[in-house]
Formats: structure tokens, sequence, C-alpha cells
């Protein structure tokens, strides 16, 4: 096994930076304009919520279609391969080894930036609420092409029902997903690594010197 | 027509003098709008006078290539109503033909769907109940001349009526037909002559107020019987109607009410609900009264995605139910409830009237009057809402009903929302409770008017009156008559708002909103999903407090120093 060394080093680029905190504030919007649709809460206007939720999907859905682009261009989608291995040290650390002061099992290297549990999570966020999310309702959406179709209004309230019943799971997603980021070394730990990009991580020897010729500016120290 | 306001006529206090009673004064005093006498339609046969301030009534009338005033056969001497329809028909000699077949003629409509026979002539509504039989006060809204009972001659075009929608002076006026009860005898007091000649050279299109003359009034009084339509749209502004508004587009009923031959579109008996033609072809008139054909069936304009979404609402919901938020809107209230069973009550052997209920026109109107019952007057209402097909159903006075089987519904309609034809309507109901057959399960045709001792309107009697009814008018009756309580309901169409003022959405996306009552289809904001908001709910709630529990845990153990998460600062 090569010799590893811990490095200050840009792990997340300036464009999974941005995917992250731009799919954030549209999920955001999204969640508190739908459920303001849904009839959870009143503090929007019908016909504004209307407005909102659909442009901020369209323009989800297009981060969304650029994002699968670059993850397959970059090759960072194997970044979300499923990998069960570790996973039970993963979820057993987080029940309790967390609370007694444990190192986290998983150590973080730039082949494999996430612990087995939070790639299962992306996973599922990406391969099954997402786009049961985007494609329910894009065919919502377009309720107006296929409203002439006998049972038309039955479709469209199995369309909403799994529309819905998506948007629960987004929504449950995003909170253990918050609560998650004040699990590191200190509370807001994981925010500022999400803002700044940078967190230490032990790197190879090959990997030192591939990005001090390639990508200088990654390595802060 | 019938006496009025006898408490200022010098008669009534000579004869309160004459009877000195205190009670009577005491009486009258404490209910200052007590009125003797039972007749209310004095204060509508002034509703189509014109005033000077009346606007031209519309583009296509100063268009006309002819000036009647020039006709030597105009130029009189005229002294009835047939005189001048003689001379109407000399030059218009197809007129007369083409108005007897039309429903203002014939009072009678085959539905092409139902096989009903409807109209005037056959149909039991929850107002006055009955117009058949009762001719002689009814028929003042029949486009004819002197029917009062079954000699009328429908074939004899002499007696069509051509003033009361041609007159342009607003200065011709009809009468009833017959005599009433002794009671109802005075009828006109101090109207003037009508000038028979200037009324012909006058002759015009007609404006809203020749319409207005009776379909304003239906039902026995202004905004009575619609809701949406009353004296109020003689001049309404933009917020009452954005198309008749007087300043403004001004449109005469025929505008939308498009007609050919003496025949107009846009009868209630059966409907164009739906109305996926749209404008039609360029130039094409369509003989319809559909907003679709001027507005078309994507009306609102732009590419915005509001526009669109809008647009995508017009082949489920009708225009009508956005854009005529409230009904009886322009300070004319409209009757609501009706209740027959307290009519009949004296004060002194004499009949009357109590008006408890000021409009927003500031006028009084009868709460209570001996020749009918008990009312209820609302203003401002909001339309309840349906599936309509565009088609009616009635409960003719042939029609056996359950009684049991709560209100009996006067008219019906198909509609469901997985029936294509249908679109979401607004409608005004009228409550009533009336009289019906107890022992056939019929409604029934009461003889109200007439100068006779059976006439309901004289002597009280719903026994006789329902008897006589049925009996002259060859229906069975089982001699035995209870009351039953029924609903009408009146499609909304007309007092439409400015866009400005067009519902906004979450009048009905709303969990209680505007259409909270029609089940079976899912619409967002309004309908949750039962069981999977729960378990929705529950997750997202179960999320929260895992993460308050793990959170607080970590808490504790960072402050006992076992780990040392807490501290910020790297």
């Amino acid at each position: 096994m090569a010799k590893r060394e811990k490095h200050a080093v840009t792990i997340y680029t300036r464009y999974e930076r941005f995917w992250h905190w731009s799919q954030a504030l549209l999920i955001f919007v999204l969640a508190f304009t739908g459920f303001g649709l849904h009839g959870t809460h009143d503090l929007l206007p019908f016909s504004q919520a209307v407005m909102l939720h659909t442009f901020a999907a369209i323009a989800l859905i297009l981060l969304w279609i650029f994002t699968t682009f670059w993850n397959f261009t970059t090759g960072n989608w194997r970044q979300f391969l499923p990998n069960t291995k570790g996973l039970f040290a993963v979820i057993r650390y987080y029940a309790w080894g967390i609370l007694f002061g444990e190192d986290h099992p998983h150590k973080k290297t730039l082949r494999r930036k996430q612990n087995a549990l939070q790639g299962l999570a992306y996973l599922t966020f990406m391969v099954l609420i997402g786009p049961a999310l985007w494609l329910t309702g894009i065919i919502y959406l377009l309720y107006d092409l296929w409203n002439e179709i006998p049972g038309a209004a039955d479709g469209l309230f199995v369309v909403a029902f799994l529309h819905t019943a998506a948007a629960f799971l987004m929504v449950t997603f995003v909170i253990i997903h918050i609560y998650m980021t004040t699990t590191g070394k200190t509370p807001l730990h994981y925010i500022k690594t999400m803002i700044s990009g940078v967190e230490r991580v032990e790197l190879t020897e090959v990997e030192r010197a591939y990005l001090a010729e390639e990508h200088p500016e990654r390595l802060k120290e | 027509m019938c006496a009025n306001k006898r408490l200022v006529d010098p008669a009534a206090w000579l004869l309160a003098l004459l009877f000195p009673t205190l009670l009577i004064l005491a009486d009258a005093h404490a209910a200052a709008e007590i009125e003797r006498g039972i007749n209310e339609y004095a204060d509508t046969s002034q509703s189509h006078l014109k005033s000077p301030d009346d606007p031209p009534a519309g583009v296509r009338v100063s268009s006309s290539t002819a000036d009647h005033a020039e006709f030597k056969e105009l130029q009189g001497p005229f002294s009835s109503g047939p005189e001048v329809t003689k001379a109407c028909l000399g030059c218009h000699n197809e007129a007369g033909h083409q108005f007897m077949k039309g429903i203002h003629w014939t009072w009678e409509y085959q539905h092409p769907v139902t096989g009903q026979t409807l109209g005037k002539k056959h149909l039991v509504n929850n107002f006055c109940t009955n117009a058949r039989g009762n001719e002689g006060m009814c028929a003042q809204c029949h486009a004819g001349y002197g029917w009062k009972d079954d000699s009328f001659d429908f074939s004899d075009q002499g007696n069509v009526d051509c003033l009361v929608c041609h007159d342009a002076t607003g200065s011709y006026y009809r009468t009833p037909n017959s005599q009433g009860n002794a009671a109802c005898s005075v009828m006109f007091e101090g109207k003037q002559p009508i000038d028979w000649a200037k009324v012909a050279q006058s002759v015009a299109l007609p404006d809203r107020s020749n319409c207005g003359t009776c379909h304003f009034y239906g039902g026995g009084g202004d905004g009575v019987k619609h809701g949406d339509m009353d004296s109020s749209l003689k001049h309404p502004d933009k917020t009452l109607d954005v198309h008749m508004d007087a300043q403004g587009l001004n449109f005469s009923c025929t505008e939308c009410h498009q007609g050919e031959g003496h025949q107009w579109s846009g009868s209630r008996y059966n409907m164009d609900a739906k109305d996926s033609e749209g404008t039609g072809k360029p130039g094409q008139r369509r003989q319809v009264a559909t907003c679709e054909s001027c507005h078309g069936d994507t009306p609102h304009p732009g590419n915005s995605l509001k526009a669109v979404k809008l647009n995508g609402h017009t082949d489920r919901v009708a225009c009508q139910t956005c854009h005529i938020p409230t009904f009886a809107r322009g300070g004319v209230a409209t009757k609501t409830d009706w209740d027959w069973r307290t009519a009949g009550k004296l004060k002194d052997g004499e009949g009357f009237k109590l008006k408890e209920y000021t409009q927003g026109n500031g006028e009084h109107r009868a709460t209570y009057k001996s020749i009918k019952g008990d009312f209820k007057y609302g203003e401002n209402l909001k339309p309840s809402y349906a599936w309509f097909d565009g088609v009616m159903n009635y409960t003719t006075i042939d029609t056996k009903f359950d009684p049991q089987a709560g209100p009996v519904k006067i008219n019906s309609f198909n509609g469901a929302y997985d029936n294509p034809a249908s679109r979401i309507w607004p409608f005004k109901q009228m409550h009533t409770t009336q009289p019906y057959d107890k022992g056939n399960n019929t409604l029934v045709y009461m003889h109200l008017w007439g100068d006779d001792p059976d006439s309901f309107w004289g002597n009280y009697d719903f026994g006789r009156a329902i008897k006589v009814g049925m009996e002259r008018n060859g229906k069975p009756y089982s001699g035995e008559h209870g009351f039953i309580d029924t609903v009408s309901y009146w499609p909304i169409t007309h007092m439409v708002a400015p866009k400005e003022q067009a519902l906004a959405c979450a009048e009905c996306h709303a969990k209680e909103g505007r259409l909270s009552e029609l089940n079976g289809f899912y619409m967002p904001g309004r309908d949750g999903f039962g069981w999977l908001d729960i378990v929705g709910y529950m997750a997202v709630i179960g999320a929260l407090l895992l993460a308050l529990g793990h959170g607080v845990v970590r808490i504790v153990m960072c402050k006992k120093r076992v780990t040392e998460h807490c501290r910020d600062g790297e």
C-alpha cells in the first residue's frame, strides 16, 4: 500500500459546489412552494406558488441534465457507485461511535469522497427520488397535453400522488442531510468544506505528484 | 299596476280616521314598512322608462338606412298596439311569421335531447309556480296582445307585440290582459297614455331596457328570479358588467344573444355548456351566446406561463365560474328562499306586505306578502358550482316524485368530471316550499290570477286555487295538497366583472374553497392524499425528532467531555 499523507486539497471543484448550492436553493424553493400548493401552508398566493414552482422545476431539471452530463464526462459518476463495503461500520458509527468520540471509519480520499452510507443515500436521491419528482412533475406540468384522454382526471390523481410521495421523501432526505452536516470535526466543518471545497484528505504520493503537476491550485498545502 | 303605498293614499288616511282604533295606527307605526294591498308590480312598471342620461342603444342603431319617423304608414293615428303591429307587418311582411316560430311567442319548447315539452306554457317553477292558467297576469311578458285564456289565437300575426321589443322611447308599457281580483284592481294609476304614433316612429333594435322589461323582472319583481339579471343592468358601470358598461362597450343583449330571423341563441333550457368551436371561421357569424364565440377557447392572451395555465382551465371550467365572482351585485337583491305556507295572513281582513329588506340601492323589498308568503333575499352572492353539460331536465306537472327523497329539483342537469361535454358552472339556487299534490306526488298548477272567487290572489284558499288550477288545465288532482321543498338552478352568466376582479386561484384551489363540494376528481390545493399525507408528515416529523434527539445526546456527551464535536474552530 502506498504511503499516504494528509493534505488540504480542493476536493469539491467549483462546478460541484455550484451544483450543490444551486440545487439546494431550488429544492428549498420547490419544497416551500410545492407544499404551499399541496395546502400544507398558506404563506404564498396560489398563483405565485405555481409560477415559482414551475420555473424552479424547469431550472432544476436543466441543472440536473447538465450535471448528469458533467458527472459522466468527468468520471465523477464513479463516486456514486453503490459500495456496501464499510456500510455497517458507518451506520454503527453514527448510531453509537460518534457519541463516544470514536474516529469516523471512513477515510476520505480523492477516489472516494463519500462514505458508503452517504454514497447510498445520494444514489437514492439521484436515481429514485429525483427522477420520481421530475418525471411526475413534467407529466403534471403537461397535463393540458393529455387531459382529453379518457380517465385523464384519474391519471392526474396518480401523478400527483406519486409526486407528493416523492416530495415527502425529498424533504425527509434534506432534513437528515442537513443534520448530518453537523457531524464533522466541528458542527460547521462540513458546511465550510462544501463552501470552500477544501478538505484535509489522505493523498497517495502519486495523487500528490499528479495534483502538483496538473492542478497546483487544488493543492493547498 | 295594483294599488300601492296605500298608507300615503289620502283615502287610506280617511279610512283610518273612520276606524280610529289606536291599534291600527300603533301597528302601522311599529312596522312602518307594512303596506296594505297585495301588489308588488307597481314599482316595476316604471322600469323600462328611458332616462335623459341614457346612452345610445348601440352603434348598430345609428347605422340604420331608414328613418321610420318619415314613413307615411307610421304617421297614425293609432289607438292600440295591434294597429301599430298591422302597420309594421305591412312592410316587414315576414317578421310576424318569423316571430311566431320563436319561444317568445309560443312559450313552448321541445327539448331536442330530453324530448320534454318545456316553456312557460307548461312548466311549474318555484317562484309564482305557474303561468299556465294565470296568463291574464303572467302573459304581460308574452310578446303578444290579449292572451288571457285558451281562446288566444297563436296563429294570428296581428296579435304580435312589436313594440315591447322595438320601442326606443321607453314610454311604451303593457298592462295585464285580464282583470285580477278587486284587491289588485288599481292599475297604472297616473300613467301617461301611450303616444302610439311617436312610439311607432321611434322603433329600433332592442336595447337592454327592452329585453329587461321582462327578463329583469322574472319571478314577480326586480332581480327576483335570475340574480344575474336585474334593472341595475340598464345603466351598469364597468365593475358590474364589462360588456354592458353604459360608458364603455354598452352591449345590448343581442350582441351576445346572436340571432337570425327573430330567433335568438342562449336559452337556458338547452345551453352550450362547452363551446369547442370558438370564434368559428373568419367572418363566420355563429348563432350562439357563448363567451367562446367571441373570445375563443384560449381567451387569456400571451405566451406567459400564467396565460397557458389559465387557458388550460377553459376545457373544464366555464368562463363564468371565474369571471362572475358574485351575482346580484348591482344594488338589486335576488330572492333565495320562498315559503308559500305562510301566504294568506290578513290584517283587518286585508292582504298586506312587509318590507323588511333594504337592498343596496336603498329600495325596500317585501319579505312577506299575503299573496305569496315569506321571502329571503341576497346580494353579492357567491354562486354554487356544479358540473353541467348544458342539458336541463325538468320536473314537469306530469312528473311523479318521491316526497321523502329530499327537495324536489325543479330543474336538474347532467354533468360530471369524467364527462368531457361538461364544465364547472356557477348557479344560483332558489329554495322554495310550495304546494304539491299529496295524493299523486306531483307539482300543481295554482289558479292565482282572476276576478273570480276561485283565485288565490283574492281568496287565499290553496285548496280551491289548486283544484281549479288543475281542473281547468286537464291535470289529475287527488284533492289533497301539501307543501314540499323544492330547489331550482339558475345558470349564472351575466354581470361579468373586469378581469382584475376574476377569482384568484385560491378561491377554488383551497381546502375550503368554492369547489369543495365537487367530488370524485383531484384538484391541487383542495385535495390531500389521506394516508400518504399522514405517513409523509410522520416521516418528516420523525426525521426532525431523530435529528433533535441525536443532536441532544451528542451535545450532552460533548459537555461531559467524552467527545469534542461541540467546540467550533479547528
